[in-house]
């Protein structure tokens, strides 16, 4: 197979087809007749994620690097790329992405009635701005593809949505556009340093990577940078548009938007902030606020979730849960702790999806959503219930479904860091079966007392075609998640490395301070500053979960005056890998 | 061909196609006066119009004859380098583009078409004047020629009272303005002894200059070209003036009469004012802060879209004005590339609401833009892309032109004033957003609502498919056109280090 990808040149232009071809397939449906939009639109996605299946192949699992890069000048003037190119971590994005977009299309069939030429153009829009966020290697057109998505969204939401249509569909694109405009200031920022001091003009992502910056310099791009992801995510207390914006977009809008869009947040943690601000990534404070914030995230949506009579917004809020557990896993800065928060998005980005799909159908039959208007569909509608249920347990996180192994995988990564932080956050997936169990209940199971309900029609052939793949998706990484695992392993090391690379040697301007702190209680000896972190002989986990432990507190206690204690070779040293 | 100035025939030369369009100009005039009125009719008006165009395009070919041409020193009266050659280009797409999208209205509105035409195309004289200022007096010359013929189109429309309330109120705040600034050419000319912008430089940086008479006459410069880009506080005359001229004029003062203020403005400041930069950008610094803040607040409110676009443009005045604030190369290209993209996608957004408003002055609240996405999606499709341009969306020229501005802004360390940009566009993606989502999203209040069909008349279709697709092009592929605007701006950064490499 992989023989035959490279005999067509397949890893030279699949790039450049999975950003356009989409765009080409919004000219086609413009230019077709009304009635056929929606085949095309399905067939073209589909065909899309079709040719991105070769990416599985030609991709070398070994390797951590960009493959498949290429880089044009784009806008010479300003040093700006068309750079793209795949690692192991933006490889399963695009993959989601290709495989969501043609079930969303398909699930959206008999849900839009109203001008459908425009809303398959406009997925098909979304679908080039997302895949290019996903692939842009230089800061400029990750920008451009970043923003790119929200006008598409803005018209999906706000034209095909529900009753509060318009008012949820601006607040997204306000909320979005706040933390993305300043992102953009701090990005010209990142440019102008690093011109200054390579005296080469670039965007480029490889060109900006590394530039030396103070820690103050690093904490503010940090904080502009944190803020435009933050809001995507959404983490607490930045995630108020969420529900307004999921339970009025039409549900195709809604998969799209819980499937891939919040990825782009957490996937900019990783891509951008963890390796261009490494300092200020691992500083005590920095962590201790970014994993409260997801801890919040986490067990406040729960509770909120617990108590939603829609089972959309309940639905909507899980989101927020889960991506908490998405934060916390990349900020415990180990090789489990992100793996897992990726395979958390793979995860949530299938479960979420489907469950929005589901809740669409019921609302497509008897267009309410509130849980209490069901119950006992599983008489009546036995192949709605049984995928409900899978989906539900995956969503919650029970052994054998791919929502335990990534929340089992950010859970052990963080404890190996921050073990209070982790106890708190498994009484997370605690509170997911509090919320998830008793809308299953309630919907499928209960007794079969609403008349309305009783002549129920069961999921169609095209919403099996949706669904089976989806839960199979589910189950089969429940079981057998190493292959997905063995291909981002590689590149989540090589961001780690360049994390604690530049913390080695010792770019921030507290190097040497930490001779004059105090050592830090529960750990053995300090280390040799003039050995890279990488290098030092690594502690027992037992030890380096207390390590990390202790560095929290003590930060908090001691507060971000006191830069010095920040230690940043305690850190890396702190960091286990996975064994 | 190489001019020295040595004789008069050089400045025909020089001055070709501001000689062409004034010639032309006059040439429309008489033929719309020997035309009798019985025999006007859409076909007669449409006939001018179509002759502006031819006239247009020679002043075009006549400016791209000029880059053949050289100059010799940098002393002269008439400016010869690209950046005037740039602006004229500003200029005649603005020209062009204002008479496209005027058929309808001035036929419709029974406006003379022949004087219209005429009146627009010595407006433009004036403002290439201005753009090829190397003397003060020159600049005050362009002013005047521009500013009396943008006064009388204000009031053009005699049937509106509308036109002629705004068309008073203009004249009078113009000329009020155009007294500060005439009054800061005397003091600065008291102050260096020549009113020619190179000379009034060395004297400037060799502080010849007695300053408190220059800073005054800064001061009073720095208010009259304020005026004229309609920056906070100085703005208060916009709004209305923009509102009660005719829609076509509204599109042509609030495109092509602030790029020639700001051209000039740029001009006189970082050559002329070179020396004294850390005396007046403070000034200017806030002034732009302020209009971009102020401007967008206020924009938030406007229920009437003529109105919200005035004040939309007082904002983009706010955007320009942080070029001036930089004052170095890339903010300099970064002012002439954002000209050209705003231009565009102002002349366009005024397109769509003049054909919205059946070539007239009724319908222009934005309810009664509710459906009409649905009325004419092709319209309203234009309508959303100069709008998300406006707003500076990525993948739209006006995104571009943020993005040279904030470098430009960067490049000369304004941090602050770069976040307030971002800021300030924020704000303005609310009342832009607002514009679209009563297209789109809004059912129109009565139901036959969505039957009325206005017709658009072929040249404004011409205008607003050329406009969109420059404007989209520009957002995908910039690069030929920044590096034009950067290749235009070395010959002013050029001029500015020989006046100063020329001291001691």
């Amino acid at each position: 197979m992989t023989a035959l990808l490279e005999s067509i040149g397949y890893p030279s232009w699949i790039l450049h087809a999975l950003v356009w071809l989409p765009l080409l397939g919004m000219a086609a449906v413009l230019w077709l007749p009304e009635a056929r939009a929606k085949t095309v639109a399905f067939w073209w996605s589909l065909a899309v994620f079709v040719l991105s299946l070769g990416l599985w192949w030609t991709f070398i699992p070994q390797s951590g690097d960009f493959q498949m890069t290429l880089r044009i000048p784009w806008i010479e003037t300003f040093g700006v790329n068309y750079a793209l190119g795949i690692d192991g971590i933006s490889l399963f994005m695009v993959l989601l992405t290709t495989f969501m977009t043609p079930l969303a299309i398909l699930g959206s069939f008999n849900y839009i009635k109203t001008r459908e030429r425009g809303f398959y153009a406009l997925m098909l829009l979304l679908e080039t701005g997302i895949l290019g966020v996903f692939l842009a290697l230089d800061l400029i057109l990750f920008y451009v593809f970043w923003e790119l998505t929200l006008v598409p969204m803005y018209f999906i939401v706000g034209v095909w949505g529900g009753e509060r249509r318009i008012y949820a569909a601006v607040k997204f694109v306000l909320f979005t556009a706040i933390g993305s405009l300043l992102m953009l200031v701090a990005l010209l920022y990142l440019y102008t340093t690093a011109k200054a001091l390579n005296g080469v003009a670039s965007f480029a992502y490889v060109d900006v990577l590394g530039t030396p910056l103070t820690l103050r310099e690093q904490l503010w791009l940090f904080s502009a940078f944190a803020l435009a992801f933050a809001i995507k995510v959404p983490l607490f207390p930045f995630h108020t548009w969420l529900p307004d914006a999921h339970v009025e977009a039409p549900t195709p809008g809604s998969v799209i938007l819980a499937a891939i869009l919040l990825k782009m947040g957490t996937y900019g943690f990783l891509r951008f902030l963890l390796p261009l601000f490494p300092a200020a990534a691992q500083h005590p404070t920095v962590v201790a606020v970014m994993l409260v914030l997801a801890l919040i995230g986490i067990i406040y949506a729960a509770w909120v979730a617990a108590v939603q009579p829609d089972a959309k917004k309940l639905v909507a809020y899980t989101s927020v849960a889960h991506m908490g557990f998405v934060v916390m896993g990349i900020f415990a800065l180990t090789v489990n702790g992100i793996q897992g928060g990726l395979v958390v998005m793979i995860s949530h980005g299938i479960s979420t999806g489907a469950l929005f799909l589901l809740v669409g159908m019921l609302y497509e039959r008897r267009h309410t959503r509130l849980i209490r208007d069901f119950g006992g569909l599983s008489k009546v509608t036995p192949w709605f219930a049984t995928i409900l249920l899978i989906t539900a347990l995956a969503s919650i996180g029970v052994p054998g479904t791919s929502g335990f192994v990534g929340e089992f995988l950010s859970l052990l990564g963080t404890f190996e860091t921050h073990p209070v932080v982790a106890l708190i956050a498994a009484s997370g997936v605690i509170f997911a079966a509090f919320y998830m169990l008793p809308m299953v209940q309630k919907i499928i199971f209960n007794p079969l007392d609403k008349e309305e309900n009783k002549d129920l029609q069961d999921l169609s052939g095209r919403e099996l075609v949706i669904l089976v793949p989806m839960a199979l998706l589910m189950i089969g990484i429940g079981f057998y998640p190493t292959p997905i695992l063995d291909r981002m392993e590689p590149s989540v090391e090589a961001v780690l490395e360049q994390v604690e690379r530049s913390a080695g040697t010792g770019e921030l301007d507290l190097r040497g301070l930490a001779d004059r702190v105090p050592d830090v209680p529960g750990r053995g000896e300090a280390p040799d500053p003039h050995v890279p972190a990488a290098s030092q002989p690594r502690e027992s986990t037992f030890e380096g979960v207390f390590e990390g432990f202790a560095g929290v507190s003590e930060d908090v206690e001691l507060g971000p005056t006191d830069p010095g204690h920040a230690d940043s070779r305690a850190w890396p040293a702190s960091v286990v890998d996975r064994e | 061909m190489v001019l020295d100035f040595s004789s008069q025939a050089h400045y025909i030369w020089a001055l070709l196609p501001e000689i062409v369009l004034s010639v032309w100009g006059m040439m429309i005039l008489l033929i719309g006066v020997w035309r009798k009125p019985e025999e006007s009719t859409s076909t007669s008006a449409a006939d001018l119009g179509w002759l502006t165009l031819v006239g247009i395009a020679l002043a075009a070919a006549a400016n791209g004859w000029l880059y053949g041409v050289e100059e010799v020193g940098s002393g002269n009266m008439i400016a010869l380098d690209h950046f005037r050659l740039f602006a004229n280009w500003i200029f005649l797409l603005a020209v062009a583009l204002c008479v496209l999208i005027s058929f309808g209205y001035v036929y419709r509105q029974r406006l003379q078409a022949g004087e219209f035409y005429a009146l627009i195309m010595f407006s433009a004289v004036g403002m290439m004047l201005m753009a090829a200022t190397r003397d003060l007096i020159i600049l005050f010359l362009g002013l005047e020629v521009m500013s009396i013929a943008v006064y009388t189109l204000t009031a053009f429309n005699r049937r509106d009272p509308r036109s002629a309330e705004a068309g008073l109120k203009y004249f009078l705040l113009g000329a009020f303005s155009t007294g500060f600034l005439l009054y800061g050419i005397a003091l600065v000319y008291g102050a260096a002894g020549t009113s020619n912008i190179a000379g009034i430089a060395l004297s400037v940086t060799s502080g010849a200059a007695s300053s408190a008479l220059l800073v005054a006459g800064i001061a009073l410069l720095t208010i009259g070209f304020a005026f004229k880009v309609s920056a906070v506080p100085f703005h208060m005359w916009t709004p209305d003036v923009y509102e009660g001229a005719p829609s076509p004029v509204t599109a042509f003062m609030s495109a092509a009469v602030k790029a020639a203020a700001f051209v000039a403005f740029f001009r006189v400041f970082t050559i002329a004012f070179d020396g004294v930069y850390e005396s007046w950008y403070p000034i200017v610094w806030w002034l732009a802060a302020i209009t971009m803040v102020v401007a967008n607040l206020i924009a938030l409110v406007q229920s009437n879209v003529k109105r919200m676009l005035a004040y939309s443009s007082i904002a983009h005045a706010g955007y320009l004005l942080v070029a001036v604030v930089a004052a170095n190369e890339l903010a300099s290209a970064g002012l002439l590339f954002y000209l050209l993209v705003y231009t565009l996608m102002n002349i366009g957004a005024f397109a769509v609401v003049i054909s919205v408003a059946n070539q007239g002055e009724d319908r222009l609240q934005i309810e009664d833009y509710a459906g009409y996405g649905r009325r004419n999606p092709l319209l309203a499709v234009y309508f959303t892309i100069f709008l998300l341009s406006l707003a500076g969306f990525p993948g739209t020229g006006g995104f571009m032109g943020k993005l040279y501005l904030l470098l430009g802004a960067v490049d000369s360390q304004l941090w602050v004033l770069a976040v307030i940009l971002v800021l300030a566009t924020l704000v303005s993606y609310w009342y832009y957003l607002r514009v679209a989502w009563f297209m789109w999203m809004r059912e129109p209040a009565a139901a036959g609502e969505l039957t009325v069909q206005f017709m658009t008349p072929m040249p404004m279709r011409i205008a607003l498919l050329a406009g969109a697709a420059i404007i989209l092009f520009l957002g995908v592929f910039p690069g030929g056109t920044l590096a034009f605007a950067q290749a235009s701006v070395e010959s002013l950064s050029q001029a500015a280090l020989g006046i100063t490499g020329a001291l001691p």
